[in-house]
């Protein structure tokens, strides 16, 4: 039930290439983190739809493998 | 399975302002569930609440109904407004407080 930094960050970058990408592992446990991603493929989303993109490209991860990431999006 | 998604739709335009969530208000059950629920009180906003831990049907279904993965789940007037991180970034910049005038 946990991911590492590492495999986190591999999937956001594949889900955003061009993307500014920060990821704090909160607890030290591969399993609470915080990520800020910056992305051009943010334009024009609202925020809901941003992190349900961010959430897709986690391939079902969420709420599965990981249990809490918090989330910030912005646009690039 | 339909069922449930027909009951969740019921329920979220139901009420002004719905909170999905790990626990109760009064007895939070998970540390995102606690904070969606203090922000809300904190504004003083009359808000419904459901513990989906008592309903394994609802936990799941919710998660399809908005195509997001988490609890908790904020709902206003029917619409999904997002989960604990977006409600905690709109409280910040003063929209939260806006939407439920």
């Amino acid at each position: 039930m946990a991911i590492n930094k590492e495999e986190l960050l591999k999937l956001l970058k594949l889900g955003f290439p061009d993307a500014e990408i920060k990821i704090d592992d909160l607890a030290g446990d591969n399993n609470h983190y915080a990520a800020s991603i910056k992305s051009s493929k943010f334009k024009g989303k609202t925020r809901v739809q941003q992190h349900q993109m961010v959430y897709a490209s986690l391939k079902g991860k969420m709420g599965n493998e990981l249990h809490a990431l918090a989330l910030t999006t912005e646009e690039k | 399975m339909e069922n449930v998604q027909k009951k969740i739709d019921e329920l979220v335009k139901s009420k002004d302002v719905l909170l999905f969530m790990k626990g109760s208000p009064e007895l939070p059950q998970c540390g995102f569930s606690m904070t969606v629920s203090k922000i809300l009180k904190d504004l003083n906003i009359k808000f419904h609440s459901i513990n989906v831990l008592e309903d394994e049907e609802i936990r799941e279904g919710i998660k399809k109904y908005s195509n997001w993965p988490t609890i908790p789940q904020l709902y206003i007037k029917g619409n999904f407004v997002g989960g604990c991180d977006i409600v905690k970034e709109m409280y910040q910049k003063g929209e939260l407080q806006k939407i439920l005038k």
